[in-house]
């Protein structure tokens, strides 16, 4: 059985089809990658498993457990997390307090939560920036705040929206250092990226939407030679698949 | 030294009444304890959890007259009010609470600045249970002193204190942070969100319904246009809070020491009249400006604004 199914998806804002008749699984301990040029609906793909939005048609389907209808905070509660494309720090909170705010969702007490949180500081590089308020880090930590903070929230399943946009070279090998780690430990992961390099190195698969359908899906090398996707995304030229 | 501060202040308190002041100075000094029990109760809701409320004197109104309605229908002591408001006042912050917290940010506060006004007026037209704008008055006051007066809103608003404290340092506390920093995030790391606002407004409006049952008690006459008043309870419990500082535990308190003598410094000059009003709007706006986290939360910017910084 798929850890998330994603079945017949589709999301409508007005007239508009943000995602349309949407079909994937992702098996546990994969690494699947998003891409699509801007607005193809990826982040909408995002909130609707997320429960931020409800699909228009089709379901979510996690761990065999239709979610389409549930609250945001009950699916986390579930073991789904997410990060954010714009950054949302808490921002009148230390980063420690960030992660011992969502820490909190799987311990008793404060001291459990805080110790939990010390130690996924310690796991995405931040133990550190621990008294700093979260407002006054730089987008590369923020970045990595979110993925913090999502991940102690225990998930099993780890939705990155755009980890790696914005940062430099340093930074980004950092977090792609982070997420193999994660993945070490055996959680899934689905990846929104814009960063070919990035997100051909770490998926296993990658799914393509353009204009809110999915119009290819496949393992990097696929993709890279998918001319439908060449000329999507990738642009028209020769040499875009590099 | 600053974790015994609390105990070190309270304990001033008690033994305050024994050097003999005079009437008047208990008083203000009810007064004081009285608005910060309420300016600590917003300021769980309004300034950790972030959702700002302009009706709270629909919680103190209620608080109110649940003690004067058991006074004035069932002849029971009013003092029975202060326990029995906690039950009343939660159900009815339950049910605004229902209604107002799916609105966020100023549409919540539009809503519970109506709930403020519903109330003022369902006051003065339901004669039957509240006698309208005749009000609720106790023939015989409890004591003729005030040293037991002072006591009872003490031994409220030490309670108030270290249950915001409690509070503020669990779960709950960090929870009502997030969901005022951002809720979406909030919810997305598996805080329900509504829930928790729900909470926060059940505490806060219990405690400020509290010290409405304390004031039908202490000041023994309550009428709709008093106890539900917009400006002379919420927005004074909001400019308590703001010129304090919000967030902050000490904030509510400083707030209002200062809103509570400046209210009494304006009132006795005599030529301003009602426009003693306009001076407290003045306030706020030059609080706002200069001190946008109020006094507790600015206190560094404040030091060194009066060069001093100190040894440190």
């Amino acid at each position: 059985m798929p850890l998330l199914s994603v079945m017949q998806l589709s999301r409508y804002f007005g007239g508009l089809a943000a995602l349309s008749d949407v079909t994937f699984d992702l098996h546990k301990g994969e690494i699947l990658g998003l891409i699509g040029p801007n607005g193809a609906g990826k982040t909408t793909l995002f909130n609707v498993i997320n429960g931020f939005h409800q699909p228009s048609k089709g379901k979510v389907v996690f761990k065999g457990k239709n979610i389409s209808r549930i609250r945001t905070h009950k699916i986390c509660a579930l073991g789904l997390a997410r990060t954010f494309q714009v950054v949302k720090p808490l921002r009148r909170m230390t980063v420690l307090d960030n992660v011992v705010a969502s820490a909190f969702l799987r311990a008793g007490n404060k001291a459990e939560a805080t110790r939990k949180a010390l130690e996924v500081l310690e796991f995405t590089g931040l133990r550190d920036d621990g008294d700093t308020l979260s407002k006054g880090l730089p987008l590369g930590k923020r970045k990595r705040l979110e993925i913090a903070r999502a991940l102690a929230t225990e998930p099993e399943l780890l939705l990155l929206d755009e980890s790696f946009a914005g940062l430099n070279p340093t930074e980004l090998n950092e977090s792609i250092g982070i997420v193999g780690r994660i993945k070490e430990r055996g959680i899934t992961m689905m990846v929104i990226e814009h960063h070919m390099k990035v997100i051909m190195s770490i998926s296993d698969r990658i799914i393509v939407l353009n204009y809110g359908e999915k119009i290819a899906e496949g393992t990097p090398g696929e993709i890279g030679h998918n001319p439908l996707v060449i000329t999507a995304y990738l642009g028209e030229t020769e040499n875009a698949s590099g | 030294m600053k974790r015994y501060l609390p105990f070190v202040i309270l304990t001033f308190l008690v033994l305050l009444p024994l050097a003999g002041l005079s009437t008047y100075a208990m008083h203000i000094l009810i007064l004081v304890i009285m608005w910060s029990v309420i300016g600590m109760a917003w300021n769980l809701l309004g300034g950790y959890c972030g959702q700002v409320s302009f009706g709270h004197a629909a919680f103190f109104g209620v608080g109110a007259y649940t003690s004067g309605i058991l006074y004035q229908k069932l002849g029971i002591s009013a003092w029975w009010g202060i326990p029995l408001s906690i039950i009343v006042v939660a159900a009815f912050a339950l049910v605004i609470g229902f209604i107002c917290l799916r609105l966020r940010g100023p549409f919540f506060a539009l809503a519970t600045l109506a709930v403020g006004v519903i109330l003022r007026v369902s006051a003065e037209n339901l004669t039957g249970l509240t006698q309208g704008d005749l009000g609720i008055m106790i023939r015989t006051r409890t004591w003729v002193g005030k040293t037991w007066y002072f006591y009872i809103i003490l031994a409220l608003a030490a309670v108030t204190f270290f249950l915001v404290r409690k509070t503020i340092d669990s779960k709950l506390g960090y929870y009502f942070v997030a969901i005022r920093e951002d809720q979406d995030a909030a919810e997305s790391l598996g805080i329900p969100a509504t829930l928790y606002k729900t909470i926060a407004l059940c505490i806060s409006g219990v405690l400020t319904g509290m010290a409405g049952a304390f004031y039908m008690n202490y000041m023994g006459y309550i009428d709709p246009k008093v106890v539900f008043a917009l400006h002379d309870i919420s927005i004074v419990t909001i400019m308590v809070v703001m010129v304090g500082g919000a967030a902050t535990y000490w904030g509510p308190i400083i707030g209002s020491v200062i809103m509570v003598l400046l209210a009494e410094l304006i009132r006795s000059i005599p030529v301003l009249g009602v426009a003693y009003q306009t001076l407290f709007g003045i306030l706020l706006i030059v609080i706002i400006i200069f001190l946008p986290n109020g006094i507790a939360g600015d206190w560094p910017k404040l030091k060194r604004l009066f060069g001093l910084r100190g040894a440190s």
